[in-house]
């Protein structure tokens, strides 16, 4: 539910990042924030625990700067990944445009990823929102780490309807632009 | 439903209507500065003196507070809280429901009294419910995809790719 202003001419478009806990979606946002030129982007608000476990949510806006007379801009979240804040993530997804999901590509995490992935199905559901409908891309993240999955196995079990997907080391900043790119060119595609 | 067709606008003529209210409301009711944010976290507009602060990052924290304590108010069987107030030092806020889609807040400090604040919002808030409850029945009756100039999209996407690109 993006919100045009034609009176400031202003668009923003939420996109969360989803996925199970310590799967690397605060990692993402970090290095975003680090990366992007500072005149371009907010402060990253972080609500975390004193473990740095993502309490309700990280937010980070991004100015795509003026296009054609719209100030454009993404508001980027992230959802607590431990099972028991399905609360606040429920709450989290509400008018959200686009949906990142960061799977952990370790083998062990494997149920943990499933088990993310039909929650983030369920709670869309209540909104009224299906996620073969919305913009949508999924992130195999620590693809440098020894013992994970093949790409074959997660494609099976987390993407059955190919939406596109994107490796990456998080913590290295590897494939966490491409996931950005493709999820933000589907949102401004999703608005005409 | 895709992102374009659950999208609320607003033009010209309802930000000055809003602003005109805003106004009214903070003269009368001695409050600093009024900010509407909507339920998904995105600040609307804000009237009276500009914020010091980072009002985009504010708007999101105020809307996880509200939608927050929703969820409270449903776990002791109260289908709401319609309006909360966080009381400090100096600087004190009010945040009130309007049409369960955006979030009035209202800052003030020691020059008024919470009393004052909350009768001045609730008559404010009817004055903005009839607003924001026109505004969101005119989309629903003419649900439209964005009206920017040809070309937007393509000019979006290199933006993207330049912003985003060699990162």
């Amino acid at each position: 539910m993006s919100m045009i202003n034609y009176a400031s001419r202003e668009i923003n478009c939420k996109i969360v990042y989803y996925g199970p806990g310590l799967c690397g979606k605060t990692t993402n946002l970090e290095y975003i924030f680090e990366k992007v030129a500072p005149n371009t982007r907010g402060k990253l608000i972080s609500l975390a625990t004193e473990t740095e476990r993502t309490l309700f949510f990280d937010f980070l806006p991004v100015d795509l700067g003026s296009i054609r007379g719209f100030k454009t801009r993404f508001h980027l979240y992230t959802v607590p990944g431990q099972v028991y804040y399905n609360a606040s993530r429920k709450l989290i997804l509400k008018g959200v445009d686009g949906v990142v999901f960061v799977a952990d590509s370790q083998v062990e995490r494997l149920d943990a990823n499933i088990e993310s992935m039909h929650n983030l199905y369920e709670n869309l559901t209540e909104y009224g929102l299906d996620l073969r409908e919305i913009p949508f891309v999924i992130q195999y993240n620590k693809r440098d780490l020894p013992n994970i999955s093949s790409l074959d196995e997660l494609q099976r079990e987390l993407n059955p309807t190919d939406v596109p997907t994107f490796e990456a080391v998080g913590v290295r900043g590897i494939g966490v632009f491409d996931t950005l790119k493709a999820v933000s060119k589907l949102v401004i595609k999703a608005l005409s | 439903m895709a992102g374009g067709a659950s999208s609320w606008s607003f033009e010209e003529r309802d930000v000055q209507r809003i602003d005109r209210i805003l106004q009214d409301f903070l003269y009368d009711a001695g409050a600093r500065c009024a900010l509407l944010v909507d339920r998904t976290g995105q600040l609307v507009t804000t009237a009276g003196e500009k914020p010091e602060f980072d009002s985009v990052a504010f708007a999101s924290l105020a809307a996880a507070d509200f939608s927050a304590n929703d969820q409270l108010a449903s776990m002791i069987g109260e289908t709401e809280f319609s309006s909360l107030f966080h009381q400090g030092e100096k600087e004190s806020m009010y945040l009130a429901d309007v049409v369960r889609r955006v979030i009035l807040v209202v800052l003030f400090d020691n020059r008024t009294t919470l009393g004052m604040i909350r009768i001045k919002v609730k008559a404010v808030v009817r004055e903005l419910s009839e607003v924001f409850s026109e505004m969101f029945s005119r989309s629903a009756a003419a649900p439209q995809g964005l009206r920017v100039e040809a070309g937007f999209m393509d000019e979006a996407e290199d933006e993207i790719d330049r912003l985003f690109g060699d990162l």
